[in-house]
C-alpha cells in the first residue's frame, strides 16, 4: 500500500496494483458496479434486503450488533438487581427465580461475545472499513458477505426465540458444559439448550462466510463446530459423546469449547487494537510508533492464543502436570500483548494530543485494558487460580479485557467513522458526556467486584444467604455499589443513542475529510456511494505519515502525489518498505 | 491481602495468598508505571498553538529501546511469576503428603454427600459416617479426599483452604488438606450446575480431636452411620445416574 513517487521507477509497481485490484471485482453481472453507475436507483428490497454493498452489510451487522447490546444490557441490569437485592421485585421484569437468574447470566454472556462484539467488530468495522482502507471497490465474494449477514440474522432470531419456548432459555452458562447442557434432565430446559446451541452454531456459519481474521478465526472453530454436533446428538439424539456412563467424557467439551474459547479474545482483540491505533495516530499526529513491531506481536498473539486453552482448565480435573505447561504458555502470551501497549504508549510521545471523543474511547481503551491484562496473571499463574477460579474475580478479569475491546473500542470506532458512515458529524459534547459517565460508572461496577471475588464469591449465585461468609453487610454494600454504577453506565448509554439517532439526521454535515486523516477511506466522499471511489485510488505512502517535517500540513494522505519522504530529510524517514497490495 | 478478607484454614492457604501478594506486588507496580507513563504522555503532549508533533518512525534502534526495555522486564517478571506459581501449584495440587484420614466427597444436583471414613479410618466399611452438606474434620490431620460427581459438573470450593477442584462425573478425582484453623467455614459449588447452584452449599467444621470424636459419636447415634448393609462406592455413584438416564435424554 506504500508505493511512493510514480516515476518511471515505480510506474511497474504502480500498474501491479491496478492489476491486483481488479482481481477484488467481481465480474459477475448482478454485483459490479462502476463507480458511475448512478443512472439505476435500486430499490428498497435491492437496497437492504439484497444489497451486496459492503457498506450496507457492515452497517446492519453494527446496527444488529447495537440492538442486541440493549438485549444483553437488559439481562445484566435484571440479574445485578437480584443479585444486589436478592428477592425484590425488579422494575420491568418482577421477581427473578433461580432459574431466570441463571439463564439470564447465560444469554448475557452469549450475547454480548456472539452477538454484540462480534458483529461489530468483524462483521460492522471489518465489513465496512476494510474494503475503503485498501481502495477496493468491494469484498471480494460480495453475495456471500450478503447470506453470511442473512445467517447471522436468522441466528439472533433464533436465540431471541428461545426465551419464549416452554420450560425456558438455557441457563447452564455461556460455556455450556456437559452433561448439564447435553441432558435435560439435568438442565430443565429441553427446548432451551437446543435453542441456544443451534443459534451458536448458526452464527458461526455467518462469521465463517465472512472471511475475516479468517485463518484465526477458522482454526479455532473447527474444533468447535465439531463439539457443537456432538453436543446437539446428545441433546436431541440422545447419543453419549458426553456422558460418562455410556463411554463418553465430559471434559472432552471443554477442551474443544476453550481450544475455541481462548483464540476468541485474541480474534477479538486485534481488530479493537486495529481501531485504538488508526484513532490514536489522527488525534495524536503522530506516526505510529515501530508499525513492524505490533504487526510482529499481533501475528505471535494470534499463534501463541492456540495454546493457551487449558488455563481454563486448571482445576477441572485435567491432570494437574499439564497445568505447568498452560501456565507457561499463558504467562508467554503476555509478552507480545504488552509489547503492543507499550508501542501505543510510546506513539503518544512527542504528539500533539487533541483529545476528542474518540480520541477519549482510544486512550481509555489502553488505559483500562492494562488493568484487564494485568489482573489476568493472576489467573494464568496455576497457584493463584485455585483460590480465582470461578470467583467474581474473573468475571471482573473479563470485563476489564472485554468491555474495552466490545465497547471502548466500539465507541472509539463508532465515533471516529461516524461522519463517514452518514455523512455527519456526532454533537462532542454529548459524546464526551456519555464518555465520562461510562467510564467512571464502568470503573465504579467492576472494581467492587474484584474486591468480593478476592474475599470469595462464587459465580453465578442467584442469592448468597446460604453462604454465611458471604452473606455479610459488607459484601452486599460492595454487590449494592457495582449495582449501582452499572444502572448509572446504563442510563448514559441513552445520551448515546440519542446522539446516534439525532446526529445521523440533524448533526453538522461532515465534508470527506473531517478529522484530517491519511487513509484511503477518507478519500471517498461521505458517505461512499456503492463503489467507494469516484476513480480508484493510488498510493503513493504509508498510512501514518503525520506531521513529516518541512512540510505545511500536519498530515500527508496516502492518495496524494508528492515527494519522497527521505527527500523532505525526515529524521527516521526511511522509505517505507513496500508492504502488501 | 486474601487474609484480610478471609482467615487462612489450611496449610496451603498462607501458600497461596504469599503467591498472590507477590504477583500483586509486581504487576501492581508495573500497572501504576505504565498508567503513570500514558497518562504522563497525554499532559505533557497535549495539542498547543504552534508546536507540532514530532516525526518518529520507531523503527531505529535508538528509539526501539524504548519499549524493548520494558519489554524485557516482562520477561524477567514472567518467569519469576511462573517458577512462583508452579511451586504452589505442585505443593497444592501434584505433591500429595502422606495421608491421616481418607474422606469421600460426592457432589449431586444440589447437595454434597461425605462419606467419613469412621472409627476404622477405612471407607467402605460398616462404620462409615454419612452425612449430607455437613463435613467434619480435625485439625492438624492430613486429608486425602475423593472426589465424585454423580449427574453434572460440580465445584468443590472451600474458599478459606483456598481449595477448588472441580468434581466430573465418571472420574474419581483425588487431593488433599491440612486444616490448621477451628471453626465452621463455607463450602461452595463453583460450577454451573443447574437451577439449584446457588443453593449448593455446605459446611467445613473443624475440631480438635476431642470435639471431633464427639461430633462422630452424636452423628452414629443419630443414625448417620451407614445402615446394615454396607454403602459402597458403586452404590454411592452409579444411583444417580440410572435415574438421570431414565428421566429422559431429551
Amino acid at each position: 500500500m506504500s508505493d511512493h513517487a510514480p516515476d518511471a521507477t515505480h510506474a511497474s509497481g504502480v500498474a501491479k496494483t491496478y492489476a491486483r485490484r481488479r482481481w477484488y471485482r467481481s465480474r459477475d453481472a448482478v454485483t459490479s458496479h462502476t463507480p458511475d453507475a448512478t443512472t439505476h436507483v435500486p430499490g428498497f428490497v435491492k437496497k437492504y434486503l439484497w444489497s451486496t454493498d459492503h457498506k450496507t452489510i457492515g452497517l446492519q451487522y453494527m446496527l444488529t450488533g447495537m440492538a442486541m447490546a440493549l438485549i444483553g444490557a437488559f439481562a445484566a441490569y435484571v440479574f445485578r438487581m437480584q443479585a444486589a437485592f436478592p428477592g425484590a421485585s425488579v422494575p420491568l421484569f418482577g421477581r427473578v427465580a433461580a432459574a431466570d437468574y441463571n439463564y439470564l447470566v447465560t444469554m448475557h454472556g452469549t450475547i454480548m461475545i456472539f452477538w454484540v462484539a462480534m458483529p461489530v467488530l468483524l462483521g460492522g468495522f471489518g465489513n465496512y472499513l476494510i474494503p475503503l482502507m485498501l481502495g477496493c471497490d468491494d469484498m471480494v465474494f460480495p453475495r456471500v458477505n450478503r447470506l453470511s449477514y442473512q445467517v447471522f440474522f436468522l441466528s439472533s432470531v433464533v436465540l431471541l426465540a428461545s426465551f419464549f419456548v416452554p420450560g425456558g432459555a438455557f441457563g447452564g452458562a455461556w460455556t455450556a458444559y456437559p452433561p448439564l447442557s447435553a441432558n435435560s434432565a439435568y438442565s430443565m430446559t429441553p427446548f432451551g439448550s437446543t435453542l441456544w446451541l443451534l443459534a451458536v452454531a448458526l452464527e458461526f456459519v455467518a462469521f465463517l462466510l465472512i472471511v475475516i481474521a479468517a485463518v484465526l478465526f477458522m482454526g479455532s472453530v473447527g474444533p468447535l463446530v465439531a463439539g457443537a454436533v456432538m453436543l446437539l446428538l446428545d441433546q436431541v439424539v440422545g447419543t453419549g459423546f458426553y456422558d460418562p456412563a455410556r463411554g463418553g467424557d465430559p471434559v472432552l467439551w471443554q477442551h474443544l469449547f476453550w481450544f475455541f474459547g481462548h483464540p476468541e479474545v485474541y480474534v477479538l482483540l486485534l481488530p479493537a487494537m486495529g481501531v485504538v491505533a488508526e484513532v490514536m495516530v489522527v488525534f495524536a499526529r503522530k506516526k505510529l510508533f515501530a508499525y513492524r513491531t505490533i504487526v510482529y506481536s499481533a501475528v505471535a498473539t494470534g499463534i501463541i492464543s492456540f495454546f493457551v486453552w487449558a488455563h481454563h482448565q486448571f482445576v477441572a480435573g485435567i491432570d494437574p502436570r499439564m497445568a505447568s505447561l498452560f501456565s507457561l504458555t499463558t504467562l508467554i502470551i503476555s509478552i507480545p500483548v504488552a509489547e503492543m501497549f507499550f508501542v501505543y504508549i510510546a506513539t503518544l510521545y512527542g504528539g500533539s494530543i487533541r483529545l476528542t471523543t474518540p480520541m477519549l474511547w482510544a486512550l481509555a481503551f489502553v488505559a483500562e485494558f492494562l488493568i484487564g491484562g494485568v489482573t489476568g496473571i493472576f489467573l494464568g499463574s496455576a497457584g493463584s487460580d485455585i483460590y480465582f477460579h470461578d470467583t467474581y474475580f474473573v468475571v471482573a478479569h473479563f470485563h476489564y479485557t472485554f468491555f474495552p475491546i466490545a465497547f471502548i473500542a466500539g465507541f472509539a470506532g463508532i465515533t471516529f467513522w461516524f461522519p463517514k458512515m452518514f455523512g455527519r458529524m456526532m454533537n462532542e459534547t454529548w459524546g464526551k458526556v456519555h464518555f465520562w459517565g461510562t467510564i467512571i460508572a464502568f470503573n465504579i461496577c467492576f472494581i467492587p467486584l474484584f474486591i468480593t471475588g478476592t474475599a470469595g464469591d462464587h459465580r453465578r449465585i442467584f442469592d448468597y444467604a446460604m453462604f454465611a461468609q458471604l452473606a455479610t453487610p459488607e459484601m452486599q454494600s460492595l454487590r449494592i455499589l457495582a449495582t449501582r454504577a452499572l444502572l448509572v453506565t446504563l442510563a448514559f448509554q441513552v445520551v448515546f443513542i440519542a446522539n446516534f439517532v439525532y446526529s445521523m439526521f440533524r448533526g453538522a454535515i461532515a465534508d470527506a475529510n473531517p478529522w484530517k486523516a491519511n487513509t484511503l477511506e477518507w478519500l471517498a466522499p461521505s458517505p461512499p456511494p456503492h463503489g467507494n471511489f469516484a476513480t480508484m485510488p493510488v498510493v503513493y505512502r504509508g498510512p501514518y505519515e503525520y506531521c513529516v517535517p518541512n512540510r505545511a500540513e500536519d498530515y500527508w494522505p496516502q492518495h496524494e502525489p508528492g515527494g519522497d519522504i527521505a527527500e523532505l530529510g525526515a529524521p527516521g524517514g526511511r522509505r517505507p518498505v513496500q508492504q502488501g497490495i | 491481602m486474601i487474609s484480610w478478607l478471609l482467615p487462612q484454614a489450611s496449610t496451603f492457604a498462607s501458600t497461596i495468598d504469599g503467591l498472590v501478594l507477590l504477583i500483586a506486588v509486581i504487576v501492581g507496580f508495573w500497572l501504576i508505571v505504565a498508567e503513570v507513563v500514558l497518562f504522563g504522555f497525554i499532559f505533557k503532549f497535549r495539542a498547543r498553538d504552534g508546536i507540532r508533533g514530532q516525526y518518529v518512525s520507531g523503527e531505529d534502534k535508538s528509539q526501539k529501546q524504548w519499549v524493548s526495555y520494558p519489554h524485557y522486564a516482562v520477561v524477567v517478571f514472567d518467569i519469576i511469576i511462573i517458577a512462583a506459581a508452579l511451586r504452589v501449584w505442585n505443593e497444592v495440587k501434584v505433591e500429595v503428603p502422606p495421608a491421616d484420614e481418607q474422606i469421600r466427597i460426592i457432589a449431586q444436583q444440589w447437595s454434597w454427600t461425605f462419606v467419613h471414613a469412621g472409627p476404622d479410618g477405612k471407607l467402605d466399611t460398616r462404620d462409615d459416617i454419612r452425612t449430607v452438606d455437613d463435613m467434619y474434620v480435625q485439625r492438624d490431620r492430613v486429608y486425602t479426599f475423593e472426589l465424585h460427581a454423580r449427574d453434572v459438573v460440580h465445584s468443590f470450593s472451600v474458599p478459606a483452604f483456598r481449595l477448588k477442584q472441580d468434581a466430573v462425573p465418571g472420574r474419581a478425582i483425588r487431593g488433599w488438606f491440612k486444616p490448621t484453623l477451628e471453626g465452621t467455614f463455607d463450602i461452595q459449588c463453583a460450577e454451573m450446575c443447574g437451577m439449584g447452584h446457588g443453593l449448593m452449599a455446605g459446611r467445613v467444621h473443624i475440631g480438635s480431636a476431642a470435639q471431633y470424636a464427639a461430633w462422630m459419636t452424636n452423628l452414629t447415634k443419630i443414625g448417620a452411620a451407614g445402615t446394615a448393609m454396607a454403602p459402597t462406592l458403586m452404590a454411592d455413584v452409579a444411583a444417580h445416574d440410572h435415574a438421570g438416564t431414565a428421566g429422559g435424554t431429551r
